[in-house]
């Protein structure tokens, strides 16, 4: 590290990532009972937990960093909107099940380059929680390809729907690989990844499944932006009031 | 007479022994020395005896309940001190942490242990298929490699021992598990992920 990094923007950037995991997990939750069959009921609510885990992990962190005294709940169940800065994609409506397996197609793919890439952080708190998330983020992965072969090169009705899933959250991914300036200011001080730097491994092995499924790479197009400041889908206000009403109702609440 | 004046080093072995012999709430067969959750005991700075645990997964919901049960087991040793545990991330927990005597408990439970030094050959395994675009940068996962399912572990089954096991789910009923069931005997089982 060259310079004295300011810690203020570390828990700025432990916030982006955090709140990309939880509100991922919250989503995936939402299939829980109404997946297509046991197993999947079981692997999607899995998936939801090791998001949850890397979220309590990063919201606490940003918390501390902050300064203002924010627990994990505080910052996950008392904030608005606005103060969300989760990228578009995670909060994107499950669909049917062929958009949820795209979405995690590319979640997964990007979320495993970035906690790989991440364990090199100079900051010694993000690297520990990479390392232990990428291994678990490689079976997030793993599952989603699965899954996308075996949609994408199954019948008509299940390739037709795969790759509407995937041409419909196609656009989404943009904003992934375009960095904000709290991550810019922390690639100079070696620990934030640039996004950039992510793209062609994530694009190439993108592409390697979604040729192997006998699909096709959706077109570039339109490119929604603005998670990462704040500007949010309509959809979101929905999720976060399913997700915060009984901690709003009542606060501190355990079971 | 604080609690840094109680402790010496040899009640710190035996306070890492106590942690080390609280069953997992999960998997209570084997303990949490079994499992490598446990990382140490030390005296802190204000007198308090701290008890580092590192979780499976990061999000595994057991880990709550194995903070509070270690901090009982400790407490119950050293009644003068304040007890507290602390989450350490690194070095990151893998299958590797198993001991010798943890796996053959899961087995003896019908649990499938990960085989010994997972880490290096377990996991989700990459097997090449579809053409070779150039690699950019290194990459977890070059893009032309998608794991074949069932290769993952070659497991055996608990039960009657056959490895001629398959992956139902690389999900199971904790967040270490997947679900295999064995075609020599029929039965499904639980075996712990490769991480």
């Amino acid at each position: 590290m060259s310079a004295v990094v300011d810690s203020a923007l570390v828990g700025q950037y432990a916030l982006q990532l955090g709140d990309d995991a939880l509100i991922l997990s919250h989503r995936l939750s939402e299939w829980c009972a109404h997946s297509p069959e046991l197993e999947e009921d079981v692997a999607l609510a899995n998936l939801a937990l090791d998001l949850l885990g890397q979220a309590r992990t990063l919201l606490t962190y940003a918390g501390s960093l902050e300064g203002a005294g924010r627990s994990e709940d505080d910052l996950a169940f008392l904030r608005t909107e606005r103060d969300f800065r989760n990228v578009l994609l995670v909060e994107q409506p499950n669909g049917d099940f062929a958009v949820t397996i795209a979405r995690q197609l590319y979640f997964a793919t990007y979320q495993s380059e970035l906690y790989a890439a991440l364990c090199d952080s100079a900051d010694p708190e993000l690297a520990a929680l990479a390392a232990k998330a990428v291994k678990e983020v490689a079976y997030h992965r793993d599952h989603a390809v699965q899954w996308t072969l075996r949609l994408g090169d199954g019948t008509e009705e299940s390739h037709r729907r795969m790759q509407a899933g995937l041409d419909r959250l196609w656009p989404y991914t943009a904003e992934l690989f375009t960095p904000d300036p709290v991550t810019a200011e922390l690639v100079e001080s070696d620990v934030a990844v640039d996004p950039r730097t992510l793209r062609p491994a994530w694009e190439a092995s993108v592409a390697g499944v979604i040729e192997a499924a006998t699909l096709t790479m959706p077109a570039d197009g339109w490119q929604p932006r603005g998670g990462r400041e704040g500007r949010h889908s309509e959809g979101f206000g929905l999720l976060l009031g399913e997700m915060q009403a009984l901690h709003r109702q009542y606060p501190g609440a355990k079971w | 007479m604080s609690g840094a004046e109680v402790v010496t080093m040899l009640d710190l072995a035996a306070l890492e022994a106590a942690a080390s012999a609280v069953p997992d709430p999960e998997l209570p067969v084997v303990t949490l020395g079994d499992l490598g959750i446990v990382r140490g005991v030390s005296v802190a700075d204000d007198g308090a005896i701290e008890v580092r645990i590192t979780p499976t997964f990061v999000g595994c919901p057991a880990t709550e309940a194995i903070a509070a049960d270690v901090r009982r087991a400790v407490a119950a040793r050293a009644p003068h001190a304040e007890v507290r545990t602390r989450m350490v991330m690194s070095p990151a927990w893998s299958t590797d942490w198993i001991s010798g005597d943890g796996r053959r408990k899961l087995a003896e439970h019908g649990i499938a242990p990960p085989h010994a030094g997972a880490r290096q050959g377990g996991g989700p395994v990459a097997v090449a298929i579809g053409r070779r675009p150039a690699s950019p940068s290194p990459s977890p996962h070059p893009p032309t490699q998608i794991r074949a399912a069932g290769i993952a572990a070659r497991q055996a089954c608990p039960r009657c021992g056959s490895y001629d096991t398959r992956e139902l789910s690389a999900f199971g009923s904790t967040p270490c598990q997947s679900l295999r069931a064995c075609r020599a005997c029929g039965e499904p089982f639980g075996a712990i992920k490769s991480l």
